[in-house]
């Protein structure tokens, strides 16, 4: 039997011989009763279980096949003339952190809206600018994750389900628009990027005639990445597989050179378009009426949020933790901005920190050792509704990754989805000052089991 | 000798666990060669010298390509067992499953850990306890529900979701249950045997179960079903659904029903289901006329004691009321005071409190108590009391902040201290309960505050009567024998039962109304 309460109980029953064993129990739903009782009703609910297992296959099934390269501009669904995206929940200019309001000023002195900073700024502030999160439009961007536009973006299709995903580029690390840096030599390389490195990439992405992502990123997490904050294995093989494909395009060997060194260069380039696979395997799952698996992780440095399949549109957010980690020499965690980016979306679809036992490396940022990176991905076990048995773990004797969260047992067992993240400079321009780990608020589940709870109850 | 091959298309696993497979596959029955590889053109192209690949396959390096080569009828068979194979997930070892790392947190995390649990034992703060029993509902797991302050319209949503799916809840505020032999929280250690009892009371529980086994019975099954069950707005769901189980218990001969007077039709049913039961059914309904109860197959037992020995007899095929358990004639001998009238009963269990203030009413007239059995009866200060007076220490007013009186003695002994000074005293009535969830020595705890208060009695020149039993047993963590040794040590009279502690307390104030010849 199980001993949910006066533990004292549990040792009399075994002293007596029966089988006993104790819950370590606290109130959930951080106390609130209205919604613990909610969280009841909600428990082994069939509409539920039918829902989360149409969700679970929808995402385990989904096979995101990088594309192409398209224009923000003409590929986003509804992305408008003169609209911006932005990483995390909905936001408002005035509201936003100083890294996204340094990176929107950016892509705005990319796309020649405005020809300075303070011009820049005067224009998001007049609003005359639509600023709108990426996970609006099929797409997620890491940090500020500001698309703009004229920006290039990865295509990613899931072929199973024909639904699109969309990322940005990856500028590496140090002085970046991801991080809110708008200086010239940034807006300098985001040209680059748009003029050199996009078109070769699109040539080469063409003739390789797509590339699969999900077996890419299997591939990398029995190389020791996680595929979010550690990408150097799953760009050393997307770039194994590009080079070759490049040469066979007609792009001119300077630029391929240029190109190559560039990727070479940057050990998180993969990261954007492990992103991207994400997102597509997750919104198939997403929408599935009744359903309590999470589909998206969010934060835009000042709001944590999420949403949830059965509940559609709706994001779920609270204030965003400030991340502790490691970090770079000269700063510390008072330098360091909340938690920022769309990359949870990672965690989100059971990489990240739910494959850390694949990435022991990783653990290093919070002191730890390669025992508690298994334990971290065990723990995650008791909040996801399966494994992806695409993203084995060696060091777990190849089990898939834990992955489909589902906020029922998130909100009844208190586990936050953990989250391995880099951690930006609280002011615009400044970059990465560190690296860490970090867990999903809990409030925003429990806001979450209170919708679905109304959802289901008003279907029945 | 033939070959065949399967694509499976997108399902990467890296070289060495593809080695690992290949020599898995090659020992399935007929078959010779087996590999297992990511189909790359170069992959492809060894299997093709290897001469296990005859025709070319359509596939991508992203894609897993089986080949085999052995027994033509044996092949289907084989690739089928190697798909499958290799779409299992990998067996759990250390490191791997749900067993290591965090402790249970959920009772769904709990199940995962426990996989044949089938009860819930829930003793969380009220508010969160109806939610905590419906997650076990749900679960499928039957519901022991200790938690008090649950609403009687969550209790009625539970039991009714519990009945429908054939599972029970036992509570709210239910405190005691012994389950194939394991005792539930505040319940003792009795010997098994063929009497099954539902109780609506949790310390009723405990003295049926108590007497039985003191009187050479055991006990089948005891379920508890909350103070609440018989309330006419639940219905008894979980006392029919006891007595329903217990029916059909084969190891359970003959039943008894314990509870506070039930609501009128839902006393009606429960009396017509045990009517209909097929064994013998002893009921006691505390304060309930025994002709209304008794039927062909019921038979009515106006205390705890008369229940227990009906189903002694009962289960030894005797017929209630012949033989069974012998009441020692008693008296206290020992001279009381002119002014020494008044009984004071200190429980620690409700339902003897309650039993005592119905037995002394009918016996004394007007008996006082902060749980009355009518509203006239209702003590003004619970502090203090007055004439023949009987208090449940366990009532909320006493535990509010502090733990209840069978575990934490020291209400009960400030206040035995008290009505020892008052001069018109003659007998202190006690309990004390032994078991799981009980003090762990409550005579240890007692018997020096008994010894003041008598010694204080005797210093006012005066003769005290301290009148008690233990409702316990031998095999109780507490040990019945030595807690009786001790208190009778301490000059306490000790009686098997309530009831029977009753009659002597009653005896001693009647006698000495003879003895100080006062009218």
């Amino acid at each position: 039997m199980l001993n949910v309460g006066l533990s004292s109980f549990a040792d009399s029953i075994t002293s007596a011989g029966g089988s006993a064993l104790q819950i370590e129990w606290a109130p959930p739903a951080q106390g609130h009763q209205e919604v613990g009782r909610a969280l009841a009703q909600l428990v082994n609910l069939p509409a539920v279980e039918t829902a989360n297992r149409t969700a679970f296959d929808a995402y385990q099934s989904a096979l995101p096949v990088l594309r192409g390269v398209g224009i923000a501009g003409q590929v986003l669904p509804s992305m408008a003339e003169r609209m911006i995206l932005h990483s995390g929940p909905p936001i408002a200019w005035e509201n936003m952190c100083g890294p996204m309001k340094g990176a929107i000023i950016g892509a705005i002195l990319y796309e020649g809206w405005a020809q300075d900073t303070s011009k820049a700024e005067a224009l998001a502030s007049r609003g005359e600018i639509v600023f709108e999160p990426c996970h609006h439009h099929s797409a997620v961007g890491p940090m500020a994750g500001a698309i703009s536009p004229s920006m290039p973006v990865w295509v990613v299709v899931n072929t199973t389900h024909g639904n699109q995903a969309f990322s940005n580029f990856n500028e590496g690390i140090g002085k970046a628009l991801r991080f809110g840096a708008n200086s010239p030599e940034v807006i300098t390389r985001l040209k680059w990027m748009g003029q050199v490195l996009a078109p070769a990439l699109r040539a080469g992405v063409e003739t390789l005639g797509g590339l699969e992502l999900k077996t890419l990123m299997a591939q990398a997490l029995n190389m020791g990445d996680e595929v979010h904050n550690r990408n150097v294995a799953a760009s050393s093989l997307f770039l194994k597989r590009l080079i070759s494909a490049l040469l066979k395009t007609r792009t001119p060997s300077a630029d391929i050179a240029a190109v190559v060194d560039f990727i070479a260069g940057n050990d998180h380039f993969f990261l954007n378009l492990s992103m991207a696979a994400c997102k597509a395997m997750l919104d198939a799952a997403h929408d599935v009426p009744g359903s309590s698996m999470v589909t998206a992780m969010a934060r835009n440095g000042i709001e944590f949020g999420i949403r949830v399949s059965g509940t559609g549109r709706q994001w779920f957010t609270t204030q965003t933790p400030v991340v502790d980690g490691l970090f770079f020499p000269g700063y510390t965690v008072a330098d360091a901005a909340p938690d920022l980016g769309d990359s949870a979306i990672t965690e989100t679809a059971g990489v990240g920190g739910f494959a850390m036992a694949a990435s022991p490396a990783i653990v290093k940022f919070i002191g730890g050792t390669p025992q508690d990176a298994i334990d971290n991905t065990t723990a995650m076990t008791h909040i996801t509704l399966g494994r992806n048995n695409a993203f084995t773990l060696p060091s777990m004797n190849f089990a898939g990754s834990p992955a489909g969260i589902d906020i029922r047992k998130v909100v009844d067992t208190g586990i936050q989805p953990i989250i391995n993240t880099g951690i930006a400079h609280r002011e615009a321009g400044v970059g990465q000052i560190g690296a860490g780990i970090t867990h999903a608020p809990l409030a925003c589940f429990t806001q979450a089991v209170s919708a679905l709870a109304n959802v289901v109850a008003s279907s029945q | 000798m033939a070959r065949a091959s399967k694509v499976i298309r997108n399902f990467y696993r890296d070289s060495v666990s593809l080695m690992q497979l290949s020599s898995t596959f090659a020992k399935l029955p007929g078959v010779e060669q087996a590999s297992a590889i990511m189909a790359s053109a170069n992959n492809v192209g060894l299997l093709q010298e290897a001469g296990l690949l005859t025709e070319p396959v359509e596939a991508s390096p992203n894609d897993l390509l089986i080949a085999l080569q052995g027994d033509a009828d044996a092949l289907d068979a084989a690739l089928a067992a190697a798909e499958s194979a290799l779409k299992q997930p990998p067996p759990s070892s250390s490191g791997n499953g749900n067993s290591c790392g965090i402790h249970p947190r959920s009772i769904e995390m709990g199940l995962g850990s426990m996989v044949g649990a089938n009860l819930a034992l829930i003793s969380t703060p009220g508010e969160y306890a109806a939610a905590e029993a419906f997650k076990a509902l749900r679960l499928g797991l039957n519901v022991m529900l200790f938690s008090d302050n649950v609403e009687l319209k969550d209790e009625i949503a539970l039991k009714r979701f519990a009945q429908a799916r054939d599972l029970i809840v036992m509570g709210p505020d239910c405190g005691t249950a012994i389950i194939n032999g394991i005792p539930l929280a505040f319940a003792n250690v009795v010997r098994r045997g063929v009497i099954g009892v539902v109780g609506a009371s949790g310390t009723g529980l405990q003295q049926v179960t108590c007497l039985i086994d003191r009187w050479g019975s055991g006990i089948s099954q005891a379920i508890g079903t909350g103070g609440h069950d018989l309330h006419r707005d639940v219905g008894g769901i979980s006392m029919l659904q006891g007595l329903k189980a217990l029916a059909a218990d084969q190891s359970t001969s003959v039943i008894v029903l314990i509870s506070k007077p039930p609501s009128p039709e839902v006393a009606g049913r429960v009396l017509e289901a045990a009517d209909g039961a097929g064994k013998p059914v002893v009921v006691n309904f505390l304060g309930t006329d025994p002709a209304r109860v008794r039927r062909a197959n019921v038979f009515a037992a106006v205390t705890l004691e008369d229940a227990a020995a009906a189903a002694v007899a009962l289960a030894n095929g005797r017929k209630p009321g012949d033989g069974g358990p012998t009441r020692p004639p008693f008296s206290f001998t020992s001279p009381l005071a002119p002014e020494q009238r008044y009984i004071r009963g200190l429980y620690s269990g409700g339902t003897f409190c309650y039993e005592a203030s119905l037995l002394l009413k009918k016996e004394l007239g007007q008996v006082y108590s902060n749980t009355p059995v009518e509203p006239g009866d209702r003590l003004s200060d619970v502090w203090t009391s007055r004439d023949h007076t009987v208090i449940d220490l366990g009532d909320d007013l006493f535990t509010r902040g502090r733990p209840h009186p069978m575990i934490d003695h020291r209400l009960r002994n400030e206040r035995l201290i008290k009505e020892a000074g008052d001069p018109e005293v003659a007998v202190i009535l006690l309990d004390v309960v032994l078991g799981y969830g009980s003090h762990p020595d409550p005579a240890g705890e007692m018997v020096p505050v008994i010894q003041k208060a008598r010694d204080l009695a005797g210093k006012a020149g005066k003769n005290l009567a301290i009148v008690g039993f233990v409702c316990g047993t031998a095999a109780d963590p507490q040990n019945l024998s030595r807690q009786e040794a001790a208190l009778r040590e301490a000059g306490v009279i000790l009686a098997e039962s309530n009831a029977q502690a009753v009659r002597m307390a009653t005896s001693v104030v009647l006698e000495a109304g003879v003895v100080g010849g006062r009218s």
